[in-house]
């Protein structure tokens, strides 16, 4: 690949596709605009006026309410058009293939295309083919990448935290089929973080997943020791029908996260998950609901965050 | 560059006008970065009340479409209520008079004030849209491609400089 795909040839933000690749600086111009725009949300008129006159199109190929609702109102409130595309119900059906399908979209003056495919690498391909005034967001490319995610846990961790240096911060669960503990782990690299931990089950972790600058635990009671961050993972439960898994019952029981294991972590740690949660699952309702909780915050930080993704990328 | 007054010797007279405006409803606010740090003597000694507000007008910018989002945008915060208010809005340099449009739009998304008055270290002349400084410490000739910016030391001492804008 000649360069980073995601960098114009001044060096910034064109495309949002992956944590990973981008530098340091980028990460943090996303966390500290993201960080202005907290303020916008949180006041009566949540609305700025920046991307009035452009159009965002969510081509959700892969169905997600959580994540489309949130850009859908990230683009509001920077007063973008939204135009939402549930293109399993659309032309696709119909054999007309993506690239057919962006250039329809691309003749009807878009600016932004926020996109979710099962394919890994499906929004690189939009973003080689889209013409130089259209920007093109992943959100969320098979078990590739979730950038926007990313973003989030790192603007969450940032917002407790005030520090990437010195901290400890474990991801727990199905590593392997994860596009969010992927998109994390770059980026908490990236900002410095010293020890970043994934624990799990031997079938739920990448095999050589220690190449990303991460330290393995099986055991969740050692991995959990001394953690200023725990990120729990969403066990999906189509997982379960296959050979990785025992039982539902048998997972919770060494990675499920409950109060007596979360005590191994500092006393301030918090713990945070990118939902949908499986209570009973990978996460206690005693935690999820806890005060160490971070979970709801997150959803509030995360319409902040595409915000700023949005304002930086449609504005290069 | 000789003929550029002391900014710290601009400040009493500033204030002085300021003083006689003040009402029991007056407020002050900043626009980052010069304006903020101005707006910080002058809310300082005038005593105000209320706490500074503090404003990053990026966000309202009528340059985005051209510029993008060229700085990281520090955030606003008004720690009152904006309804009611008379505002003292501070910036350091007065030129094109669009930082203060945009000002201006930012502020009515926070409420709707009943006055806003506008205060300015200088002057240079150069506008674009039909915006005027009710206070302003000088009156400067600056040549165009020159820009004319406040600086703050170590001691927070102010200082008004020209450089050659980028």
């Amino acid at each position: 690949m000649p360069g980073n795909p995601q960098l114009n040839a001044n060096g910034e933000l064109q495309h949002l596709l992956s944590t990973e690749g981008l530098p340091r600086e980028i990460l943090t111009q996303i966390l500290d605009t993201a960080e202005s725009f907290v303020g916008v949300t949180e006041r009566e008129v949540k609305k700025v006026p920046l991307l009035r006159g452009k159009s965002v199109f969510n081509l959700f190929f892969e169905s997600s309410t959580r994540t489309r609702t949130t850009f859908e109102i990230a683009a509001k409130r920077l007063s973008a058009d939204v135009i939402n595309l549930n293109i399993a119900a659309s032309s696709q059906t119909k054999g007309e293939s993506l690239l057919d399908t962006v250039a329809n979209l691309s003749a009807m003056q878009a600016d932004v295309f926020v996109v979710r495919h099962a394919s890994s690498g499906a929004p690189f391909l939009i973003a080689r083919h889209v013409k130089p005034h259209e920007h093109v967001i992943n959100a969320g490319d098979g078990r590739h990448a979730h950038p926007t995610q990313g973003l989030l846990d790192l603007y969450t961790i940032r917002h407790y935290k005030k520090d990437f240096r010195g901290l400890t911060v474990a991801v727990v669960g199905d590593v392997l089929h994860s596009r969010v503990a992927r998109s994390l782990i770059h980026g908490l690299t990236t900002l410095g973080v010293p020890e970043v931990r994934v624990i799990g089950p031997q079938t739920l972790l990448p095999a050589g997943v220690e190449a990303l600058g991460v330290r393995v635990y099986h055991d969740m009671l050692k991995g959990l020791r001394e953690a200023d961050v725990v990120v729990m993972l969403r066990l999906q439960n189509e997982r379960m029908s296959g050979a990785l898994l025992p039982s539902a019952q048998e997972y919770f029981m060494k990675y499920g996260l409950t109060a007596d294991k979360l005590a191994l972590a500092k006393p301030d740690a918090i713990v945070m998950h990118p939902g949908p949660m499986n209570r009973g699952v990978e996460i206690d309702s005693s935690v999820a609901d806890g005060p160490h909780s971070v979970i709801l915050p997150q959803v509030t930080f995360g319409i902040a965050v595409r915000m700023a993704v949005m304002s930086i990328v449609a504005g290069n | 560059m000789n003929a550029l007054p002391e900014a710290e010797e601009l400040l009493p007279p500033l204030v002085a006008e300021l003083r006689a405006r003040v009402t029991p409803a007056t407020a002050m606010i900043g626009l980052y970065t010069g304006g903020a740090w101005l707006a910080e003597r002058l809310h300082a000694m005038l005593g105000l009340p209320e706490p500074l507000g503090l404003m990053d007008i990026a966000f309202y910018r009528d340059d985005y479409h051209k510029q993008g989002l060229k700085h990281d945008p520090k955030r606003t915060r008004i720690p009152f209520d904006v309804d009611g208010k008379d505002l003292l809005l501070v910036d350091d340099v007065l030129y094109t008079g669009r930082t203060v449009r945009a000002a201006m739009n930012e502020l009515f998304d926070y409420g709707r004030p009943r006055s806003i008055t506008l205060v300015v270290l200088a002057d240079r002349g150069g506008r674009q849209l039909p915006i005027c400084a009710q206070h302003c410490g000088a009156r400067l000739e600056v040549p165009e491609g020159m820009r004319l910016r406040l600086k703050r030391a170590d001691d927070g001492k102010l200082r008004l400089e020209l450089e050659h804008a980028g």
